[in-house]
């Protein structure tokens, strides 16, 4: 090697970064103007749950409000003009927990063992059991509603909490089924033949081997789920009574009360309010789910 | 060969997926501490054969014993035996230790033997250091070892090896190849090893058995394989570079083709009496005599040289012979060119012959 330095003509070391282009432009602006337009509506719906009914009648949507007032929230949370019945959000939220809690345990309990066994333990009918399970997702639920209405009366749990529990449970079935046996099929084989030739049994796989691996997709399951039943409207209409009634009914009672002024504030934050929990999940799970998968792709 | 109380015996297994025939009424006896290796191209039925010695495939028919046992039934966990996966296979939550363990505690061995036996195969293979560690933090060629020291604490009597070696780089793999050896020579068990690498398979075995479409195609020593292989396919499998063949005819003891005559007056033939019939004679690269010694050869010729491949240890030259690529392995200080005339001698008892028909060895 010589030390001499030759002066080199032409393209040399890093190629120069280039500035604004109208490509870029282009790029950016559009991104920057559905920005805004997703934005918008969340803008309105904060300002206007801070604001008086008095100055939301002026009509200037779009304006900062001028005195901030969190009453609207207060009133939301426990007013006194949800519908006929006189309650407010807080039962609804609490009634919406009591659902939500049980129903996303006890559907990825399940439809976790349903998909490892369905994995992982080829049975006589596997195939017929899994097509039957997924048709099921297909069904549109507007079909099944009134049956369930009799199965629930005949079983007593018409109108209780415990019968939309069983409702959530059954629905979230196929697709949890189907999405813990597809992860379960990616695991190496080779893992769940070391734990059999270790006498490890069905059980004994199940929690010691596969499920302290399944933490990314049992993430994504509990997401799938916490939003999915908080959000459900349907089956909460239909299946309970005024004392048992979800959120999201409470909510809609609310915001289509047909007594007096539209309190549009109160509107705003009982929206909100509502919103708040599958908003917070992905929030929260966002990070915890980025760490499953990174956890998860290191290769044991 | 008859081996009296095989350690692992194979008896007629067949097996089948729907249409497909994986294994065809295979026998096999494998001795006490023998070290065998299943040795075969992708598809041959070796991993297939392993997998139904551990348990974790049904046999459509046929017998597995081990250690005397009819095993055909039993669970891969009641059968004695330890497996090492090519992929490691390790629990990627647990510890090493953990890792050990898991089989033990679900044989539930008391605590304190447990923690004996989980010391010694650590101590066995050196990974002590490492027991409180998670797999992800492991190298391959220590994932390698904590994988088959999940076997060696189980205190088995027959170990499985599927391709240990194969996703491991050239050097570790080598590395790892003679500490099998020894960790072979020190507990001296039983070991059954799959593996498509012919170099694994001659340093490891006590005797090889080349698989092809389900079938063995030849059972022997490693010597036995290399030097007198029973058939085309065998002969053609085991070598790198594989062995050249000229087709010809053989007549009153004399194999013929276009460019070659060779007396086989020194060749062990297989049966007495051999048909004069059309042939096969198999030369490896490695039997062919060049330089000074060409001058004491039973059968002489020269050769024009098409190509040069300098490996440092050896030269390969590429020739043609009777109009086929003809290889020859020289020494590596030997010094050759492309388009040089090469003399070489040819001892027809080193090679093999073989029936142009049934690829059979005569």
């Amino acid at each position: 090697m010589s030390a001499s330095t030759t002066n080199l003509t032409g393209p040399t070391g890093p190629k120069p970064k280039s500035g604004v282009t109208v490509a870029s432009f282009f790029v950016y602006g559009t991104l920057f103007i559905m920005a805004l337009y997703y934005l918008a509506p969340l803008y309105v719906m904060i300002t206007t749950s801070l604001k008086t009914m008095p100055e939301i009648r002026q009509g200037d949507v779009f304006a900062l409000p001028r005195d901030i007032t969190f009453q609207p929230w207060f009133d939301a949370w426990r007013s006194e003009n949800t519908g006929a019945v006189s309650r407010g959000l807080s039962d609804g939220f609490w009634n919406s927990v009591t659902i939500t809690i049980p129903s996303v345990i006890l559907s990825i309990s399940i439809a976790s063992v349903n998909g490892y066994a369905l994995a992982n333990w080829p049975f006589k009918g596997a195939t017929v059991f899994f097509t039957i399970l997924i048709f099921g997702a297909f069904i549109p639920y507007q079909l099944m509603l009134y049956p369930i209405v009799i199965l629930l009366k005949n079983i007593g749990l018409y109108g209780d909490l415990g019968g939309l529990i069983i409702v959530h449970t059954i629905f979230g079935m196929p697709i949890l089924t189907l999405l813990f046996r597809n992860y379960f099929s990616t695991l190496p084989s080779e893992l769940f033949s070391a734990a059999r030739i270790d006498g490890a049994g069905f059980w004994g796989i199940f929690f010691r081997v596969m499920l302290p691996m399944s933490v990314p997709i049992v993430v994504v399951a509990v997401i799938l789920q916490i939003t999915g039943i908080w959000n459900d409207f349907l089956f909460g209409v239909v299946y309970a009574r005024s004392e048992t009634w979800p959120m999201t009914v409470q909510l809609n009672n609310i915001v289509n009360s047909t007594f007096g002024e539209k309190e549009y504030n109160v509107n705003m934050a009982a929206t909100i309010l509502t919103g708040l929990v599958p908003l917070t999940v992905y929030l929260v799970s966002g990070k915890l789910f980025v760490r499953g998968i990174a956890a998860g792709a290191v290769k044991g | 060969m008859n081996i009296e109380n095989p350690s692992v015996s194979i008896k007629q297994l067949d097996l089948s997926f729907g249409a497909v025939n994986v294994l065809n009424g295979l026998n096999l006896d494998i001795a006490e501490g023998e070290f065998l290796v299943l040795l075969g191209s992708s598809g041959c039925g070796k991993s297939t054969l392993l997998n139904c010695i551990a348990g974790l495939l049904e046999p459509t028919d046929g017998q597995i014993h081990i250690k005397g046992k009819n095993v055909t039934w039993a669970e891969p966990s009641e059968r004695g035996i330890g497996m090492v996966f090519q992929s490691y296979a390790l629990y990627p939550q647990m510890t090493v230790r953990g890792n050990l363990s898991f089989g033990l505690k679900n044989a539930r061995v008391p605590k304190p033997e447990i923690e004996k036996r989980v010391a010694r195969a650590a101590e066995v293979l050196q990974i002590e250091a490492l027991l409180d560690r998670k797999p992800a933090a492991l190298s391959g060629g220590q994932r390698q070892r904590v994988a088959i020291g999940r076997a060696l604490v189980r205190d088995v009597d027959v170990f499985l090896f599927d391709e240990p070696l194969s996703n491991l780089d050239a050097k570790l793999r080598a590395d790892l190849r003679v500490e099998l050896k020894r960790l072979h020579n020190q507990l001296q068990n039983t070991m059954i090893y799959v593996t498509h690498d012919q170099v694994e398979a001659m340093t490891l075995a006590n005797r090889i058995a080349i698989m092809k479409d389900g079938n063995i195609m030849q059972l022997g020593t490693p010597d036995e394989i290399y030097n007198q292989p029973q058939n085309l396919y065998v002969a053609d499998f085991i070598g790198s570079p594989s062995m050249n063949f000229l087709n010809g005819t053989l007549e009153n003891g004399t194999f013929a083709c276009r460019d070659l005559t060779l007396p086989m007056s020194g060749y062990a033939f297989a049966a007495p009496q051999v048909a004069d019939d059309a042939a096969v004679i198999g030369i490896r690269p490695e039997h062919i005599i060049t330089g000074e010694l060409v001058a004491g050869a039973p059968v002489k010729t020269q050769v024009l040289i098409d190509l040069v491949e300098p490996m440092g240890s050896d030269t390969l030259v590429y020739a043609q012979v009777d109009g086929k690529p003809f290889r020859i392995r020289m020494d590596g200080q030997a010094r050759v060119a492309m388009g040089e005339t090469l003399d070489i001698g040819i001892d027809p008892a080193r090679a093999s012959l073989f029936d142009q028909n049934t690829e059979a060895r005569l």
